[in-house]
C-alpha cells in the first residue's frame, strides 16, 4: 500500500499554525469554517498514523498501540465539537455573550488546546507531557473564563488555583522519578524518556518511585477530576461555553488519566514498588459514589452532567486501578464510549440552554416535544450513559462489573451500588427534561445535529457489533497496561 | 572545599524554608512582596550556586530568571496593581496565624521524614534540596488554603513554584529546567499582570476570593 509518511508530530503542529493563524484572522464565518478545517486535517494526519509501522520512539515523541487510541479519539472528538461549536458560537454571538474579538481569542485557544493535548499524547518524555499538559489546563482556563460573568470567573479562578496546584505537585513528581532514574540511566535527557524509564525501572529506588507515583496520582488525579481533588470541574463545566465542556469532559479528563497510566506502567515494571492498583481503585470508587449521590442536588443542567463526568472517570480509574486484561478492556471501551457520549449529550445541552436561555433544570421541560430533535438526542444520550443496554456503555460496564465479582465480590457490590444510585439520579432528572408539559421560553435555534447523532450512532454501533479488529486492538492494549 | 559547597547550598536552601514561614505570618499585602521578593532572591542564590556546582552554564539563565524577573518585576508590578485597584491592605486569612504557623511546622517535619527516608541513595546536596523543596511546596500550598484574598493566594502559588524551582536544580543535570522554568515565569506573567486581575477588578470592586463566593451555580 502507498500512504504517505506523516511525521506525528503534524498532528500537534497544525493545530499550533492554525491557532495563530486563528487568533490573527477576524470574522466569525471565515473562522469558524477554519476551525473545522485544521480539526479536520489534524484528523486525518491522526488516521494516517494508524497505517503506519510503528516507528522506533524518539527522545520526544512516541507512537504506540495505546497512545494512538487516545489521539484517534482526541482528533475526532475535537473535529465534531468544531463542528458543533460553529452554530453554538454563531447564537453566542447573535445574543451578545460573545464579541467578535473575544470569538477570535476562543477560536485561537481551541486550537492551542488541541495542540496542547495532542502533544501530551505523543510524548516520551514525562518532561515534555508536564509542560503540554500545563499548557492545556492554562487555554481551558481562559476559555472558561471568557463570558466574563460573576459565575465565569469564579470557576476560571478556581479552577486555575486547583488545577496549577495539581500541576505543581506533578512536577514535583516528575523531578522524583528523574531523581530515582538519574543514578542508573545517567544525567541527562535519556533520563527522562518514557521508553527507557520502563526499561530500567527495575532498578530504580522503589522507596522514591513511590513516593513519585503518589505525587503524580495527586497532581494529574486532580486534572481527572477524582474526589476528593474535583472541586473545579463542574464549575468549569458550567461556567464556560458548552463546547469547552464537551472537550474537558470527553478529552481533557482522558489526557490526564493517559499520564496516569503511563505512570502506572512504570510502576508496574518495578517489581518492589508498591502496587498503584489500591489507590487508583480508592480514588476511583470514592469519585463514583460521591458523584453518584451529588447527582441528586444539581439545579443546572451542565453542572449535572459534571458529576456525571466525575462519576464515569471514577469507573474508569476503577477499572484501571482493578487491572488484568478483562478489566482494563472494560476501562478502554469504558473511556472511548463515555468520550462519545458525553461530548454529544453536551452538544444537545448546548443547543437547549441556547433554545431556553437558561441552564437551570427547573424551567427546562418537555423538550420531546418542543424540540423533538434536541429532546431525543439528549434522551439516547441519557440512556447510553446511564449503562444501558443496547448502547455501548451497558457492554463495557458489564464487562467491569462481572470481572470485579469474580475477583473483589465486596468491591463489585460498592461499584453497582454507585452505579445504580447514578442511574436513579440521571432518569429522574431526564424525566422532568424531556418530558411532561413543556415550561418557560423558546427560541428557535439553527442547531448541528450531525456531531450529536454521529456520536449516539457510534454508540449504539459499539453496542451491538464491535469490530473484530478494535477488539484484537483493544485487548493487545489491555495487555501491555498490565 | 566539599564542606562550603554543602553547606552554602544547605544555607540556601534552609533559608527559602525560613522565608516561607516569613510568608506565612504577614499580615499586609506590600509587606508579604517584599518578603517573596526575598524569597525569589534566595531562590536566584541557591541555583545560581547550584549553576557553579554542576558546572551547569544553563542554570544560570534560571537564576536571572529567578532575580530579574520574579524577585523585581513580578512584585513591582503587583504592588502597582494593589494600589490602582485599592484593595485593601490587610491580608484575610482563613484560619490564625498561630495554627497556621504550627500546621507549617509539622509540614516541614513531614517533608524531612518523607524525603530523607526515601532519597538515601541519592547525594546529599539532592537529598537536602528535594527535602527542603518539599517544604516550600507544601508552605506554598498551605498560604494557598489559608489567605482569602487573590494576591496572597498568588504569592503563596510563586513560592511554591519556587520550591519547584529548588527541586529541579538540586536534582543533578535534569533536563529542560531551563524551559519549565521559563514556562512557569510566562504562566505567572499571564496569570498575574494579566488576564485573572484585570477581569477582576473589572467586575468587582475587590479582589478577595470571598466576594466571588455568593455567586455559586447552586443558589441561583
Amino acid at each position: 500500500m502507498n500512504h504517505f509518511i506523516v511525521p506525528p508530530q503534524t498532528v500537534s503542529l497544525i493545530p499550533l499554525g492554525a491557532a495563530a493563524l486563528l487568533a490573527l484572522l477576524p470574522g466569525y464565518r471565515l473562522t469558524a469554517r477554519l476551525n473545522v478545517v485544521a480539526t479536520l486535517a489534524t484528523l486525518l494526519a491522526a488516521l494516517s498514523l494508524l497505517f503506519e509501522p510503528l516507528r522506533t520512539p524518539g527522545p520526544y515523541l512516541l507512537v504506540d498501540d495505546l497512545n494512538i487510541v487516545f489521539i484517534v479519539l482526541n482528533t475526532f472528538v475535537g473535529f465534531t465539537t468544531s463542528v458543533f461549536s460553529s452554530s453554538y458560537v454563531g447564537h453566542e454571538l447573535e445574543i451578545g455573550r460573545l464579541t467578535p474579538r473575544y470569538l477570535r481569542f476562543y477560536h485561537a485557544m481551541y486550537q492551542l488546546l488541541m495542540a496542547a493535548m495532542n502533544a501530551a499524547l505523543m510524548a516520551n518524555n514525562i518532561g515534555l507531557m508536564w509542560v503540554a499538559i500545563e499548557v492545556a489546563t492554562l487555554t481551558t482556563v481562559l476559555m472558561v473564563g471568557i463570558y466574563r460573568t460573576h459565575e465565569a470567573l469564579e470557576a476560571a479562578w478556581k479552577y486555575f488555583i486547583l488545577g496549577s496546584v495539581g500541576i505543581a505537585l506533578a512536577l514535583f513528581g516528575t523531578i522524583l522519578v528523574y531523581v530515582a532514574a538519574q543514578p542508573v540511566i545517567g544525567e541527562g535527557l535519556q533520563a527522562m524518556v518514557w521508553t527507557k524509564l520502563v526499561a530500567n525501572a527495575a532498578y530504580f529506588d522503589p522507596a522514591l518511585l513511590n513516593v513519585a507515583f503518589i505525587f503524580l496520582l495527586l497532581g494529574y488525579g486532580t486534572k481527572v477530576g477524582l474526589a476528593p481533588l474535583h472541586a473545579w470541574l463542574p464549575d468549569a463545566h458550567a461556567e464556560g461555553p458548552t463546547p469547552i465542556s464537551a472537550v474537558l469532559s470527553g478529552l481533557l479528563l482522558n489526557v490526564a488519566l493517559y499520564a496516569v497510566l503511563r505512570f502506572k506502567m512504570l510502576m508496574a515494571a518495578n517489581a518492589a514498588a508498591i502496587t498503584p492498583g489500591p489507590l487508583m481503585v480508592t480514588m476511583g470508587l470514592a469519585s463514583l459514589l460521591f458523584a453518584a449521590f451529588m447527582l441528586y442536588r444539581r439545579r443546572d443542567i451542565k453542572r449535572f452532567f459534571a458529576y456525571s463526568s466525575i462519576e464515569h472517570m471514577g469507573i474508569i480509574t476503577f477499572a484501571f486501578g482493578m487491572g488484568g486484561t478483562l478489566a482494563n478492556f472494560a476501562g478502554l471501551l469504558q473511556m472511548t464510549l463515555h468520550s462519545l457520549t458525553k461530548s454529544g449529550i453536551f452538544f444537545a445541552v448546548g443547543h437547549i440552554a441556547q433554545a431556553k436561555s437558561t441552564q437551570r433544570i427547573d424551567d427546562i421541560a418537555g423538550l420531546t416535544e418542543t424540540h423533538p430533535w434536541l429532546g431525543w438526542g439528549l434522551v439516547v444520550g441519557v440512556v447510553a450513559i446511564a449503562g444501558l443496554p443496547p448502547l455501548g456503555i451497558f457492554m463495557s460496564e458489564f464487562l467491569l462489573v462481572s470481572s470485579t465479582f469474580a475477583r473483589a465480590p465486596l468491591l463489585a457490590i460498592l461499584l453497582v451500588l454507585g452505579l445504580l444510585v447514578a442511574f436513579g439520579a440521571l432518569f429522574l432528572r431526564l424525566n422532568g427534561i424531556a418530558f411532561g408539559e413543556a415550561r418557560g421560553v423558546n427560541h428557535p435555534v439553527k442547531a448541528s445535529y450531525g456531531p450529536l447523532f454521529a456520536h449516539l450512532a457510534l454508540v449504539l454501533a459499539a453496542g451491538l457489533y464491535l469490530p473484530p479488529l478494535l477488539v484484537a486492538w483493544f485487548q493487545h492494549v489491555s495487555q501491555l497496561l498490565g | 572545599m566539599p564542606n562550603l559547597a554543602f553547606d552554602t547550598a544547605h544555607l540556601l536552601a534552609g533559608g527559602l524554608v525560613l522565608i516561607s514561614f516569613m510568608l506565612l505570618y504577614q499580615d499586609r499585602l506590600t509587606s508579604l512582596l517584599n518578603v517573596y521578593a526575598l524569597h525569589a532572591l534566595v531562590l536566584a542564590l541557591s541555583v545560581a550556586w547550584q549553576a557553579r556546582l554542576q558546572n551547569a552554564p544553563h542554570l544560570y539563565v534560571t537564576a536571572g530568571l529567578a532575580l530579574g524577573f520574579k524577585a523585581i518585576i513580578i512584585p513591582v508590578a503587583l504592588r502597582r496593581i494593589i494600589e490602582r485597584l485599592g484593595i485593601h491592605r490587610e491580608i484575610e486569612t482563613v484560619v490564625g496565624i498561630g495554627p497556621t504557623m504550627l500546621a507549617g511546622m509539622a509540614l516541614v517535619g513531614l517533608s524531612m521524614v518523607v524525603m530523607l527516608r526515601v532519597t538515601a541513595g541519592a547525594t546529599p546536596i539532592a537529598r537536602q534540596d528535594l527535602a527542603f523543596a518539599l517544604a516550600v511546596v507544601l508552605l506554598g500550598l498551605l498560604m494557598m488554603v489559608t489567605r482569602r484574598n487573590a494576591v496572597s493566594q498568588v504569592v503563596g502559588f510563586m513560592s511554591l513554584e519556587n520550591g519547584l524551582n529548588l527541586a529541579a536544580t538540586g536534582a543533578r543535570g535534569m533536563p529542560l529546567v531551563v524551559e519549565i522554568s521559563v514556562a512557569f515565569s510566562i504562566l505567572i506573567a499571564f496569570i498575574v499582570i494579566g488576564i485573572f486581575l484585570f477581569r477582576i477588578r473589572e467586575r468587582f470592586d475587590t479582589v478577595d476570593i470571598g466576594a466571588l463566593d455568593q455567586a455559586r451555580g447552586e443558589h441561583r
